[in-house]
């Protein structure tokens, strides 16, 4: 047979391409059609559930803010040795009032403070009030400037001397008025050699105040910051002969005026605003968090910190969230369990009566299920309360006394029982499934064959219903894991779980990062037990019915 | 053959809707979020209704307050922003306006002046918290106890510090899970001067000082997180006394006749107004201009007192309150700021807060769940 192939070559379809291509092609046809036909499936799922929860996860590493809102102070920043317990250099606080100034005329320092506060306490105030101050310090320079010559106080005069001249014949005949875009604004061909700093921060303004204000940049006088910048290039006396342009007389005698100019000295102007910045801790944190991505999140997850010096625990009374995980995980466990000993018989008896009153039975289960989650949390309060049905009946059947009367909410037990009763229909559902589908017959046959009752059960019959146990304990664990609304409303402190703190975090403290970070770790968790339990048991052995 | 037609259409169909929709807003809406309930009521009557009338305008009630903060970020940065007015908080409005997701305001040229000509900004005076703030009403968390449950020949409680007196007063207490208030009244009930308590709290030891006296009562205590939990625990009688917002007391009181008294003294002030969410449009932009300036005026704000018990911002409409539409009882004595309430009162401060929130926050967690 195999000569023969040999020396015949290859199999050949009716077209002349050999038959195993041809088959390929077929399949391929076929299988692009199968995925064709459940794209809209994948693409759905893809889009609303996969993105955004990586997305969302996401945000646990990234922290682009401190970087992008403080860009020159962070890269001055990165030389600088904290430990010493010296200040950082007068450059990097000149780098953060140019960085500040921006920041709040584009107002985002305060969204960086609070970004940093969940660091270190009181930095969201620290550049609140940096903010509204930093203006103070440029307008030592605006107003010599001006003083100087009234020739420095018009906007239309910076405009002619920074801008090119058709740019700026464009944006005088421009009418704000009109529906037309205004002219971008255009750097004076030379004037970034002559004055460096000067152009490239009146390009940041003029940038904001046509792209992000959207007003006629004809009509904005400069920010302060951009005299401060004219101040330093002008003091580094650069040669000014060759420019002829608009101004050229005002910046020959500005040049000669400026080293008789008062000068700011940003480190004391910066205390002056508040004395935290002359704190080693405020630029240790912004050092620190400088890079575009952290690991701060996760550490603060579980219960640590980053340091100087690496990473370290936070203090006992900040340690909540290791806590809070095995809590977790533990009480989810016992609500696992708890259904488990009670949904086994309900769906033993479901699935051993009459077709007839196992339906009736059946509806019974599902009908709290079909109950809105609120109603049925909210009757649990009124069940268990220390005045409520519970604690009453037993007060009056004397078997406690009314002035001890149990505490059943607010705690560990008002959880578990809330829990195990809304889970329940989880467990009994996919036991009864499984139990359905074993034959009657073999519980007999045992018996005949001299079992006990409890043998033939326990040899027989029980072995048989675990894969209903497996995917009933899977689903109610992983639901758990995660409730929030029920341990909320009766779990008092003590029975609340980590997905109460998750919610916290992002309805409440705005800290997305952190409880990112701690949604990712609850995922890798389920995902490892999830894992564990194919090893031990064998997902195989999970049947959800038939 | 024909189901794929059918298909199509309705698929071009739902297109054409959703791109009628995709402003998502009709020329003649407004989409005004609050806190629902009673309070939602009282904006309704005293607002919505007379400004559709006069206008034509159609505003649609969306009961998010509660989540206000995390949705305005989640639509800034979809860039879809659906909401045209929120109620918040003042702390939730300082949050928002250092995120930049609330437009700063200009009160004098937005509002309008008192009817002696008194400037907006000084009319309502320091209940402005941040440049974006437009206040509404004065609330305060204070607290309620039950007048069956005092104990035979002693005073009924007058101050939150009572809450602390568990010997005197035996029975459960229900506080806010959150450090806010708790912590003050803490510091203020072991003898703290009023002045003093912030600059106490920033300290390690006044810190712990503070969780030591709520240590006292911890074991007593059923934390709440919604303001509806504790007129509900003292209905049913699960606790002696508990901190809540005034105007839910008074409905347990005065509408419902509760045995529930007030204990004033030490009530801690708070405030909730209107942010304008950054990103509207202009014509939004406009009607929303449009219906503050109306809905914010003298008579406005005074005339929501006559649905809740909540103290109107402005100074100059305090005279005007008058008696509550359906009961007939007079108003003044159930706010907050009427003088017999406001003997000792605590007023929050909210940038202290803005910066040790996080800090105190997980501080406080921590100890909860020791």
């Amino acid at each position: 047979m195999t000569d023969a192939t040999q020396d015949s070559g290859p199999m050949m379809a009716a077209d002349g391409t050999t038959l195993k291509s041809s088959l390929n092609r077929a399949l391929r046809r076929q299988k692009l059609r199968a995925l064709m036909l459940i794209a809209p499936l994948l693409i759905f799922v893809l889009v609303t559930f996969i993105a955004p929860i990586a997305d969302m996860l996401f945000r646990s590493v990234e922290n682009q803010i401190v970087s992008d809102t403080l860009p020159r102070t962070t890269t001055l920043l990165a030389e600088w040795e904290g430990d010493g317990g010296d200040l950082p250099a007068p450059e990097v606080f000149e780098a953060l009032y140019t960085d500040v100034f921006i920041a709040q005329e584009r107002k985002l320092h305060t969204r960086l403070g609070s970004r940093l506060n969940y660091e270190l306490t009181g930095v969201s105030s620290l550049f609140r009030k940096s903010g509204r101050r930093v203006e103070d310090m440029g307008e030592v320079y605006q107003d010599q400037f001006e003083d100087l010559d009234s020739f420095w106080k018009d906007s239309e005069n910076w405009n002619a001397l920074m801008g090119s001249d058709d740019w700026f014949a464009d944006q005088t005949a421009w009418d704000d008025k009109a529906d037309t875009r205004q002219p971008a604004f255009e750097l004076r061909e030379g004037i970034e050699d002559l004055l460096p700093q000067t152009a490239a921060t009146f390009e940041i303004f003029a940038d904001f105040v046509q792209n992000e204000d959207e007003d006629n940049l004809a009509k904005e006088d400069p920010w302060a910051l951009v005299y401060s910048a004219l101040y330093n290039d002008l003091i580094q006396e650069p040669d000014v002969s060759g420019y002829a342009g608009p101004g050229s007389a005002e910046l020959l005698e500005a040049m000669g005026a400026v080293g008789t100019f008062e000068t700011v000295d940003y480190p004391a102007a910066f205390e002056k605003i508040d004395k935290d910045w002359h704190s080693i801790d405020v630029w240790q944190t912004i050092q620190t968090y400088s890079p575009d991505f952290t690991s701060g999140y996760f550490l603060n997850a579980v219960d640590m910190k980053k340091s100087p010096d690496g990473p370290e625990m936070r203090p006992d009374n900040e340690q909540i969230y290791i806590k809070l995980f095995i809590r977790t995980l533990f009480m989810s466990l016992v609500i696992t369990g708890s259904c488990i000993l009670l949904g086994y018989p309900v769906a033993w008896i479901l699935a051993n009566l009459p077709a007839r009153t196992a339906n009736l039975l059946m509806i019974l289960v599902l009908l709290p299920f079909w109950t809105s989650l609120l109603v049925r949390t909210s009757a649990w309060k009124v069940m268990l309360q220390q005045q409520g049905v519970i604690n009453d009946t037993l007060v009056w059947l004397g078997v406690v006394a009314d002035d001890s009367r149990l505490a059943l909410i607010n705690n560990q037990t008002g959880t578990i029982i809330a829990m195990t009763h809304i889970l329940l229909p989880f467990m009994i559902l996919p036991l009864y499934s499984v139990m359905k589908t074993i034959p009657p017959s073999y519980l007999r046959a045992a018996k005949s064959l001299g079992a006990t009752n409890w043998t033939a059960f326990w040899r027989v019959y029980f072995p048989q219903s675990v894969p209903g146990i497996g995917a009933g304990s899977i689903l109610v664990f992983i639901l758990s894991i995660g409730y929030y609304i029920t341990p909320e409303l009766v779990g008092g402190t003590t029975g609340t779980f980590i997905s109460n703190r998750i919610a916290y975090h992002i309805s409440s403290s705005l800290n997305w990062g952190l409880a990112a970070a701690l949604g990712a770790i609850l995922l890798a968790v389920v995902l490892g037990l999830y894992w564990a339990y194919d090893k031990i048991v064998g997902i195989d052995n999970v049947k959800l019915g038939g | 053959m024909k189901l794929t037609k059918t298909l199509l259409a309705s698929t071009a169909l739902t297109v054409a809707a959703g791109m009628a929709n995709a402003d998502g807003h009709m020329a003649n809406e407004m989409t005004i979020v609050s806190w629902g309930g009673a309070y939602s009521n009282s904006q309704q009557k005293a607002y919505h209704d007379p400004y559709m009338e006069a206008t034509g305008i159609s505003i649609i009630n969306d009961e998010s307050s509660p989540e206000a903060v995390a949705k305005l970020r989640a639509m800034n940065e979809a860039g879809n922003i659906t909401w045209d007015l929120v109620d918040v908080e003042a702390a939730d409005a300082i949050r928002l306006c250092d995120e930049g997701l609330a437009m700063e305001i200009d009160h004098d040229e937005v509002l309008a002046p008192a009817p002696d000509g008194t400037s907006a900004s000084e009319d309502f005076g320091d209940t402005i918290a941040s440049d974006c703030f437009i206040p509404q009403i004065v609330f305060s968390t204070t607290f309620g106890y039950r007048t069956d449950m005092v104990p035979e020949g002693v005073e009924p409680p007058t101050s939150a510090c009572d809450v602390f007196e568990i010997e005197k007063y035996p029975g459960k207490r229900a506080l806010n899970k959150r450090p806010i208030a708790n912590m003050e009244w803490a510091l203020l009930c072991d003898g703290v001067a009023y002045e003093d308590v912030y600059d106490v709290l920033e300290t390690e030891e006044g810190q712990a000082r503070a969780f030591a006296k709520l240590d006292t009562i911890k074991d007593q205590t059923i934390w709440w997180s919604a303001g509806a939990e504790t007129p509900q625990l003292l209905a049913d009688g699960e606790i002696f006394m508990g901190s809540t917002f005034n105007g839910r007391l008074f409905s347990v009181i005065a509408e419902q006749g509760q045995p529930v008294g007030m204990a004033w003294d030490w009530q801690m002030f708070d405030l909730d107004g209107w942010i304008v969410p950054t990103g509207l449009s202009d014509d939004r932009l406009a009607r929303v201009m449009d219906y503050l300036k109306v809905s914010t005026d003298t008579q406005r704000l005074a005339d929501q007192a006559k649905y809740i018990s909540y103290g109107p911002a402005r100074a100059s409409s305090a005279p005007l309150v008058g008696q509550h539409a359906e009961l007939g009882i007079d108003m003044a004595p159930h706010m907050p700021t009427d003088p017999n309430n406001a003997e000792n009162t605590f007023v929050n401060n909210y940038e202290w807060w803005a910066d040790y929130r996080d800090d105190l926050d997980a501080k406080f967690q921590a100890w909860l769940t020791q």
